[in-house]
C-alpha cells in the first residue's frame, strides 16, 4: 500500500561520515555487485564498452569543492568533500506515496522503503517526487531500482554476523559508513549523531529522512608565527670562541658580509 | 525535465478531447445522429489517443491495470480511474445522442463534471511535485484546465465562450511562466541545503560520480533546450491565444475555424514543450546543474 504508515518500529538507516570519506568508490562498487546479483531485477549497465557508457546505480559518490570565506583578510584553502548519495529512507517519503500501484511501500518494521518490482509499470513518478536522485529507472528491466538498505543481508542467517549490514558499510575502508537503528537513541549511529551534529540533506523539502550525514571537521588554522623560527636564530652573538673570530675575520675581507 | 514526447502529445491531446467531452456534456441542445457522431469521435481520438500515448513512457506498459488501484494516495492513480469513468459516462451519453437522439441530461453533466475531473487530476500529477518548483504551484491546474475548456470550446464551436476562454487562459500562461521563472530560487532549495555544507562556504560541483551520463541526468536535467526559451514562449502565446482570437474575430467560417484549431493546437503543442523543458528538478543541484 502506498500509503505511509504513521511510525514504525525500527528506523534502520546509515549515517555516513563526510569527514573520513576519502572517495574511494569502494562503496558503490560493492553496492552494484551485491544487488546485481541478488534482491530484484539486476542492475543493468547500458553500451559498458563505448564512450557513452550509462548504468543503474543505487549509491553515487559526487565530490565538492567548498570554498570558506576570508578568514583575517587572507583567502583560506578550498575543502574538497567526497558525499556518497543513496536513498535515505525518509519518514515522509514522498516516492512512496505518488505511485499508482502500490509498488512502492515503507516497511512499517524497520522503515525500509522498498519497491515490489512484480507492481512496478515504470512510470517513474517516484523517481520524479525523489528530491535527492535516490531512484533509477532500469533501463533493460523497465521497473524502479533504489537502495534496498541491503534487506537480503542484514536480516539474513546464513552470513557470518559480522557480514549482516549493508555492502556499502561492510566495505568502506575508512569506516565512513555506519548502520543502524536511529529510532533508538541509544544505538551507536544515534550517539554519533548526537554528538557529531549530524545532519538531515534539503530539510526544507519536509522529506524527515532517516539517514544522516556527519559534517567535515574543522580545519586547524595555521598560526601566524614560525613555530621553527626559535631555532633559526643565529646561536653566538656575543663574540666569543672560533666561529666568532671566523666571523669576524670573514667579515673583514673585501667584500665581506657584516 | 526531459519533455519526452509521449507525454506532450498526451496531455495536449487528452486535454482538448476531454475539453471538448466537458461541452459535449453540458450543452443544452446538443448534435444528434452524424453531426454528434462526428464530435464524439473527435473527443475520443483526443482524450484516448493522448492516453495511449502516455502508456509509451512506461516502462512496463503491460502491467498498466495495477494502476488503478491506489488512488486513496496517488494523483496520477486517480487520474487513471477519473479518465476511465469519464470515457465510460460519456460513450453511453453519446450513443444516446447518437443512435436514439436522445439527451440523457443528467448523465451529459456527470461526464462533464467526471472530464473536469480527469484534466484537473492530471495536472495534479505535475502540481503535487515539491521538486519542481516551477510545477508546485496552483497555475499549474489552473492553466490545465483553462486550456482543456478553451480548446474544447474552440473544437465545439462556442465562439463568444471561446474568445473569453482564450483571453484568460493566454494572459494566465504569460503570469504563470513569468512568477514561474522566480520559484526555484524562491524554494530555498540550494547546493547549500542539498550537500549541508553551506556552513563551511559556498559549494561547487567538483567531480560527478561518473565520467557519463545517467537516467536522473537524462530525465531531470534538460538545459540545452531552454536556449531559444523566450522566442518560444512569444511564438506558443501568439499561436496558441493570439491568432485562434483574430481568426475568430474576423468573421466566422468553417475554414478560419479550422486554421484557428490548428494554430491552436500548435500553440499548445509549444507552451507544453517548454512546461517540461523549463521547469527544472532540484536533483539537479548535486550535479551542480539546474
Amino acid at each position: 500500500m502506498t500509503e505511509l504508515p504513521t511510525s514504525t518500529a525500527k528506523k534502520l538507516g546509515l549515517v555516513i561520515d563526510l569527514d573520513t570519506c576519502v572517495g574511494c568508490h569502494a562503496c558503490v562498487v560493492s553496492c552494484k555487485g551485491w544487488n546485481t546479483e541478488n534482491y530484484g531485477a539486476t542492475l543493468s549497465d547500458q553500451n559498458a564498452y563505448s564512450g557513452a557508457a550509462s548504468g543503474t546505480f543505487l549509491n553515487r559518490v559526487h565530490s565538492y569543492e567548498v570554498q570558506p570565506p576570508m578568514l583575517r583578510d587572507a583567502p583560506q584553502p578550498a575543502q574538497l568533500i567526497h558525499f556518497p548519495k543513496s536513498c535515505l529512507h525518509c519518514d515522509d517519503a514522498p516516492c512512496v506515496t505518488v505511485c499508482p500501484t502500490g509498488a512502492s511501500y515503507k516497511r512499517v518494521e524497520d522503515g525500509i522503503v522498498l519497491v515490489n518490482e512484480q507492481d512496478c509499470i515504470g512510470c517513474g513518478l517516484c523517481a520524479w517526487a525523489c528530491p535527492y536522485g535516490a531512484r533509477e529507472l532500469d533501463e533493460a528491466a523497465g521497473v524502479m531500482k533504489k537502495c534496498t538498505l541491503c534487506v537480503d543481508r542484514i536480516y539474513n542467517e546464513n552470513l557470518p554476523e559480522e557480514d549482516r549490514q549493508p555492502a556499502c558499510v561492510r566495505t568502506c575502508p575508512s569506516n565512513a559508513r555506519h548502520f543502524g537503528d536511529l529510532a533508538d537513541p541509544e544505538s551507536d549511529v544515534s550517539i554519533l549523531v548526537a554528538e557529531r551534529g549530524g545532519f538531515d540533506l534539503m530539510p526544507e523539502q519536509g522529506t524527515k529522512p532517516t539517514n544522516k550525514y556527519l559534517p567535515p571537521r574543522p580545519k586547524d588554522v595555521e598560526p601566524e608565527y614560525d613555530i621553527l623560527a626559535p631555532y633559526l636564530e643565529p646561536i653566538a652573538k656575543d663574540g666569543k670562541g672560533f666561529v666568532s673570530w671566523l666571523d669576524k675575520a670573514l667579515s673583514a675581507l673585501p667584500g665581506g658580509a657584516k | 525535465m526531459h519533455p519526452a514526447p509521449s507525454v506532450i502529445i498526451f496531455t495536449t491531446f487528452s486535454g482538448l478531447g476531454f475539453g471538448l467531452l466537458f461541452w459535449l456534456g453540458i450543452n443544452p441542445t446538443p448534435p444528434t445522429g452524424w453531426v454528434a457522431f462526428a464530435f464524439f469521435a473527435i473527443a475520443y481520438l483526443g482524450a484516448v489517443g493522448g492516453l495511449l500515448a502516455s502508456t509509451f513512457h512506461l516502462g512496463r506498459p503491460e502491467r498498466f491495470l495495477k494502476a488503478f488501484r491506489q488512488w486513496t494516495t496517488s494523483w496520477l492513480s486517480r487520474e487513471g480511474i477519473c479518465a476511465v469513468a469519464t470515457l465510460l459516462t460519456m460513450a453511453l451519453y453519446g450513443a444516446g445522442l447518437v443512435f436514439f437522439g436522445t439527451k440523457i441530461t443528467a448523465l451529459g453533466w456527470l461526464g462533464a463534471l467526471g472530464a473536469l475531473a480527469t484534466i484537473f487530476t492530471t495536472s495534479m500529477i505535475y502540481a503535487q511535485l515539491k521538486t519542481v518548483p516551477r510545477w508546485n504551484h496552483w497555475t499549474t491546474p489552473a492553466l490545465f484546465l483553462g486550456l482543456s475548456v478553451a480548446g474544447g470550446a474552440l473544437l465545439s464551436g462556442k465562439v463568444t465562450v471561446t474568445l473569453g476562454l482564450l483571453v484568460v487562459t493566454g494572459a494566465l500562461q504569460a503570469f504563470a511562466w513569468f512568477h514561474g521563472d522566480g520559484r526555484f530560487t524562491a524554494s530555498g532549495t540550494t547546493m547549500e541545503s542539498a550537500t549541508g555544507l553551506g556552513h563551511i562556504g559556498k559549494v561547487r560541483a567538483f567531480e560527478p560520480p561518473h565520467t557519463g551520463t545517467n537516467y536522473l541526468m537524462r530525465e531531470f536535467i534538460h538545459v540545452v533546450g531552454r536556449k531559444h526559451a523566450m522566442q518560444l514562449r512569444v511564438i506558443a502565446l501568439l499561436l496558441g491565444f493570439v491568432v485562434p482570437v483574430a481568426f475568430l474575430l474576423a468573421s466566422f467560417n468553417h475554414w478560419l475555424a479550422l486554421l484557428a484549431v490548428v494554430s491552436h493546437v500548435v500553440g499548445v503543442l509549444t507552451l507544453r514543450w517548454l512546461f517540461f523543458a523549463q521547469a527544472e528538478h532540484v536533483v539537479g543541484l548535486y550535479y551542480g546543474k539546474r
